[in-house]
């Protein structure tokens, strides 16, 4: 079953929220982790993790480290379930 | 005292036990004798021979950021807790991060977070063992997170030694200060394990009451009818300042954190010493240490678990280690109350102490009905007021033994 871009997006604030206590509104596309929300390496793993069970998409730590926007996990996600 | 070494001062205080979220409301609990001490109503607990522990009177992760509390183990959640308290206590006095430490202990660690990542990993596999997984478990964790949040620099440590962690982790950090190392430590003791594994592991030697039909009366340390310690949970915190740096900056001094005296019983891993030689040890050299004379001491808060074997090796330890002095000395069992917080226990006494000297007034020893015969020494049941015994400053003393035969008594004098 594939997800719409706003359900991941709006998946993906509640996870991020919930890991690194940014607010959902503040997750917009453009965002990159490190430098715009401040989340560092291991909240990165921890929001993978969480991604994985709510999306039930993995995301490999060398897919990872390239995600570096919300936009670019948006379209990881949709891209994985849709081949899964 | 040498004229020439560094005097070390406690400028803050800081706790969250059984009885209260914070000093105020701990001390109140313990003037006032309620027990902390509950049934065990979950589900875990209905096989286990002990059904009653001590729990915290607050949730900690309910007195935490939410991100935060989630990257804690509840251990390290009450280092915090207390750890603020204290610090706002000093208030949040300005010093040189290179010359500011922690010292911060735990007998246990992070156990349930421990058990709770193994089931993780054995019920969906290592790649969801959430990252902060051994930071939650490493028994230096809340050193290492008030640390961070103080900006300390000058060292981060963590002394463990079962149930005198929190007071070796005192005596360690007025070492930091007179060795030069530090004008301000940040110390005490933390400790979370009220879980099934603990019990039952604490239950296999035999070492808890079983009292389980009066939680508020299992704890009665020198009572003949004492079978065993109640688990209990919590931290404590002291800020340890060399008295130059206090006074400087006009900070208000609760006592004279005066002396430390270490020893080890070198006799059995989990039993004390028939004679209590190892106790004696240490308490004949927090004297020394502190340069106390034995009709210094007003008070003594006693390690006095609640088991058969210990309290009363205790009792004698101390009526040989004061001699005749000890006539004037008013002992309190304060884990009568709390239960034992294990590596918090000596960190929260010793804020029991401290408070005692500084109110002077001995907190009572609760379900102490029938006391064990001969015990040579005078056990508080009331609130009991203390006076100074000469012209010399009141002394208090705080004894913490642990498994491992590790024996730590600390002194404070009145300010």
């Amino acid at each position: 079953m594939s997800m719409t871009e706003q359900e991941i997006l709006a998946g993906l604030g509640e996870i991020i929220d919930e890991v690194a206590g940014v607010p959902a509104d503040q997750v917009t596309p453009e965002k990159t982790f490190v430098d715009d929300l401040d989340i560092d390496s291991l909240s990165m793993v921890e929001i993978a993790v969480a991604a994985q069970d709510k999306f039930g998409v993995e995301i490999p730590d060398d897919q990872l480290k390239d995600l570096k926007t919300v936009q670019d996990v948006v379209d990881y996600v949709r891209r994985a379930s849709v081949s899964a | 005292m040498g004229t020439d070494r560094t005097e070390v001062v406690v400028t803050g205080l800081g706790a969250i036990t059984p009885l209260g979220a914070d000093v105020t409301s701990t001390w109140d609990g313990l003037l006032a004798g309620r027990s902390g001490v509950r049934k065990l109503t979950d589900d875990w607990a209905s096989e286990l021979p002990a059904r009653i522990a001590a729990w915290a009177a607050v949730d900690p992760a309910t007195l935490l950021d939410r991100v935060q509390a989630r990257r804690l183990d509840r251990c390290e959640q009450f280092a915090i807790i207390a750890a603020r308290e204290a610090w706002a206590h000093a208030g949040a006095p300005e010093v040189d991060p290179e010359r500011l430490g922690v010292v911060v202990s735990s007998g246990i660690g992070g156990v349930a977070s421990t058990l709770a990542a193994y089931d993780t990993l054995r019920e969906k596999g290592w790649q969801r063992l959430s990252p902060f997984t051994v930071p939650m478990l490493m028994p230096n964790g809340s050193a290492g997170w008030i640390s961070i949040e103080l900006g300390a620099q000058a060292g981060v440590h963590t002394t463990v030694s079962a149930c005198s962690s929190g007071a070796e982790a005192i005596g360690y950090g007025m070492d930091m200060i007179r060795s030069g190392r530090a004008d301000i430590v940040l110390a005490g003791g933390t400790e979370a394990a009220i879980i099934e594994l603990n019990i039952a592991a604490f239950a296999a030697m035999r070492a808890l009451s079983t009292r389980n039909d009066e939680p508020e009366r299992a704890s009665r340390p020198f009572d003949k009818g004492r079978d065993g310690f109640v688990l209990g949970e919590g931290a404590g915190m002291v800020v340890l300042e060399s008295a130059e740096h206090a006074a400087r900056r006009g900070a208000t001094v609760h006592a004279v954190a005066a002396g430390v005296g270490y020893s080890a019983d070198a006799h059995h891993i989990a039993q004390p010493e028939p004679d209590g030689s190892g106790a004696i040890l240490a308490i004949r050299r927090v004297l020394a240490d502190a340069g106390v004379a034995a009709d210094q001491v007003v008070h003594v808060n006693a390690h006095a678990t609640s088991t058969p074997a210990g309290d009363e090796v205790e009792a004698r330890a101390i009526a040989t280690a004061l001699g005749p002095a000890v006539s004037g000395v008013v002992l309190s069992a304060t884990k009568s109350m709390t239960g034992h917080l294990l590596g918090g226990a000596g960190a929260v006494e010793s804020v029991a102490a401290i408070l005692a000297l500084r109110e002077r007034v001995a907190p009572p020893t609760i379900n102490l009905d029938d006391p064990a015969d001969d015990i040579g020494v005078d056990i508080a049941t009331e609130p009991r007021e203390l006076r100074p015994r000469g012209k010399a400053p009141m002394a208090v003393l705080n004894n913490s033994f642990g498994f491992g035969g590790s024996n730590v008594a600390l002194a404070f004098t009145a300010a």
